[in-house]
């Protein structure tokens, strides 16, 4: 069953490399795994779905608070979150069905950002549940590439999980500048 | 410190190291870290040269588990980092505090394939709680000083500083109080919860038939009077992990001894038997708990360690508390109440009486020497004070089952890893770090063959340990493995020594042999008595196995117990 984690750590070099060593050494699959910056400098936000038992997945989080560039784990899952994907999908549109595709991909409220003569490049972001509809809808017109980024998740409601900033890094890190993902 | 108030890299290493109160490390010079080697020379530290940089870590190991001090091991780039690999798992999995000090090649050469430069920060994520790669001057101090922060903090362990040479060849101010590390406490255990103490106090009460286990944490977190006073207002009997040996005295009425894959039988039956078990800073490893669906069934539990990790892991406990252990102990001693176990105590004591007389070391001599003689002989002899650092085989359970360790930190081995080669240099760091103790060291014929050229480093460094070799021209542990489940087929553990009593006149230190009971006390007082490092090989049975023993996967109490034919006639020569 995937589960959804949410993991706060320091923008740093080499960060990324120790959260995956970590999960992979317990054998997860890691489904999807974003990162990015958040509205700290300094401070790193990755989401995490991972597929295992939930007590696997619970040793895992113990074991990612051990990484002194971590924060702050949550795991997600059983308090109401809004979780979303984004894809990019060229698909094969023969003049007869063009007309189709553009119709569905209404349905779904995904944009066409790119035309070719024989293809379209359509643009979707949503829950995964619904890209992956999307997905399974166009796979009979033929779908040439596809891409996702993986899910990105946060609480509903007003509560603000972001750690404090006392036990931030003092450090700038010491390395090249940024983690590139 | 000479241009306007800056120091080099390679200095700010060493103020670092001074003021986190460093005098000691072990290390191996290599080009990527000759600046810091060059500037040692203004310092007045002690560098003690090794003949493998798995011996440095080894060594620094050593020290700090007889000390309670932070090991300080520092090694060049490429192979001189690689090396140092086993040595760091080793520390890992029995949490000793290290920091590694590496050179790297320079920052512009990172990732080009540079001679000897590896990616060691990248090799040793797994290994280390943390590590660092530095190539600025200006962050040497701040990641050295939370090196130290992060190797002593919670569950202690090793971290390597990778170092490019251009790091040490720059220059930079030193401004101490600005790199006070804070990352360290980011995960710090949340006060105690009352009620969780409540449901233990309760636990506890309503036990009749309780056993504490005492791990390695109650020497890490020095919550050995807290455990005993424990012990002994609830009348509770404890058992012990390998590493929690010494932790709490073998010979106070309470002790069991050691638990698990080699434990005696009676420790093993009462784990089973119990009806609630204690464990204190000890993981539920695969060693102890044999096939954990039948893992002391009946018993409720109560685990306390620092790790949260750690906690229902193996085994789901009851009550799981996350905290240092001495502090959860201060805050239930009040509460605990006075009681008597005595029905429980007796019957644990029946079992026990039938398991001892088929005890090894009752064997009259008949010529015929045992490697249990040899380590009951050694306790014996050294009346229990010796610092005793063991390798990793057959010897090791032998030394466990009959040197029985009353101080704490006395005995120094390779738990969780079980890396053979560990004793040697671990007993010449033990001796620096103790130079008032007796150190022995306790290796098989495997093991001491893969570390001996050490023996040319405690000469150069005037330290004396005490070496017994126990020799039985076999890979022992391995042997009966295969005695027992390989249908006796012993695939390449048949081995060859050298001549010990020549090798150790090549080293200079005097040898001895001993081949029959009679000869060990004069041999081991001839050592004692030898002014420096000096060495016994002892010619024991070679095809005697540990007993009693749990097979790898059966329960614990599905054990093979001591052929009892040994135990016809009991004497006891010493």
């Amino acid at each position: 069953m995937p589960h959804v984690l949410v993991v706060y750590t320091d923008d740093e070099p080499g960060v990324l490399t120790r959260v995956a060593s970590l999960i992979r050494r317990r054998g997860f699959n890691i489904h999807s795994l974003t990162v990015g910056p958040t509205e700290r400098a300094g401070l790193s936000r990755m989401t995490i779905v991972v597929d295992s038992e939930a007590p696997m997945v619970r040793q895992a989080v113990e074991h990612l608070r051990k990484l002194v560039n971590v924060l702050e784990v949550q795991q997600l899952g059983e308090r109401p979150m809004v979780v979303r994907d984004l894809v990019l999908l060229r698909v094969a549109t023969a003049p007869e069905v063009r007309s189709e595709v553009l119709q569905l991909a209404q349905v779904f409220r995904a944009a066409v950002v790119d035309i070719a003569d024989d293809s379209l490049v359509i643009e979707c972001t949503g829950s995964l549940a619904k890209i992956d509809a999307l997905v399974d809808s166009m796979r009979p017109y033929g779908i040439l590439e596809l891409g996702r980024t993986g899910a990105v998740a946060m609480l509903r409601g007003s509560r603000k999980v972001t750690p404090s900033r006392s036990t931030q890094s003092l450090r700038t890190g010491t390395g090249p500048e940024a983690m590139s993902v | 410190m000479s241009q306007a108030g800056t120091y080099t890299g390679a200095q700010l290493i060493w103020e670092s190291l001074i003021r986190e109160g460093v005098d000691t490390v072990f290390g191996y010079p290599g080009g990527a870290i000759l600046p810091t080697y060059d500037a040692m020379t203004e310092y007045s530290v002690r560098h003690v040269l090794v003949r493998h940089e798995q011996s440095a870590v080894h060594m620094a190991d050593g020290y700090a588990r007889a000390s309670g001090r932070v090991g300080v091991v520092v090694a060049t780039s490429g192979p001189g980092a690689t090396n140092l690999v086993t040595g760091l798992a080793t520390a890992m999995l029995d949490s000793t505090p290290l920091v590694a000090i590496t050179g790297q090649v320079g920052s512009a050469l990172l990732g080009t394939d540079a001679f000897q430069e590896v990616d060691i920060t990248g090799i040793t994520i797994p290994v280390t709680k943390h590590n660092y790669l530095v190539t600025r001057a200006e962050d040497i101090v701040p990641a050295i000083r939370e090196a130290f922060a992060v190797a002593r903090s919670g569950r202690p362990g090793p971290v390597l500083v990778d170092i490019t040479k251009d790091a040490q060849q720059g220059r930079a101010t030193l401004d101490w109080e600005a790199a006070v590390p804070q990352r360290h406490l980011r995960h710090l255990p949340a006060p105690l919860d009352p009620v969780v103490l409540a449901q233990a106090l309760d636990l506890i009460r309503a036990a009749k038939r309780p056993v504490i286990l005492a791990g390695h944490g109650i020497q890490l977190s020095g919550a050995r009077a807290e455990v005993l006073a424990l012990a002994e207002k609830a009348d509770i009997p404890f058992a012990l992990t390998l590493l929690g040996l010494g932790a709490v005295p073998a010979t106070h009425p309470l002790s069991l001894g050691m638990m698990g894959m080699h434990g005696e039988s009676w420790v093993n039956r009462a784990i089973q038997e119990a009806d609630l078990l204690l464990a204190f800073g000890m993981r539920f490893d695969d060693r102890v708990t044999g096939k954990l669906k039948e893992y002391a069934p009946n018993a409720k539990k109560i685990h306390i360690d620092i790790d949260a990790s750690e906690l229902n892991k193996n085994v789901p406990v009851d009550v799981a508390i996350q905290a240092d252990l001495g502090d959860v102990l201060r805050a239930l001693l009040p509460q605990i109440e006075v009681a008597d176990r005595s029905p429980w105590l007796d019957t644990i004591r029946e079992w026990r009486g039938d398991s001892a007389v088929r005890d090894i070391k009752n064997l009259p001599d008949d010529g015929h020497l045992y490697a249990a003689h040899v380590m009951h002989d050694l306790w014996r002899l050294t009346r229990g004070e010796a610092v005793v650092v063991t390798d990793v085989g057959q010897h090791q359970m032998w030394e466990a089952q009959y040197y029985h360790h009353d101080g704490e930190r006395s005995l120094i081995t390779s738990g969780g890893a079980g890396t053979m080669g560990f004793a040697l240099p671990a007993a010449i760091g033990a001796k620096i770090a103790r130079p008032e103790a007796e150190v022995w060291v306790v290796a098989g014929d495997g093991g001491f063959q893969m570390t001996f050229a050490e023996l040319m480093t405690a000469v150069q460094e005037n330290v004396k340990v005490n070496i017994a070799v126990i020799n039985n021209g076999f890979l022992g542990m391995v042997r009966q493995w295969q005695a027992m489940f390989y249908e006796g087929r012993y695939a390449a553990t048949p081995i060859l020594s050298p001549d010990f009593v020549k090798l150790a006149d090549a080293f200079g230190i005097p040898g001895q042999r001993v081949e029959t009971r009679s000869d060990l006390a004069a041999a081991v007082a001839r050592a004692r008595a030898a002014e420096g490092t000096a060495l016994i090989e002892f010619k024991v049975e070679q095809e005697d196995s540990v007993y009693p023993m749990v097979p790898a996967g059966a329960a614990l109490h599905e054990m093979i117990r001591r052929p009892s034919v040994l135990a016809e006639t009991g004497s006891d020569p010493v």
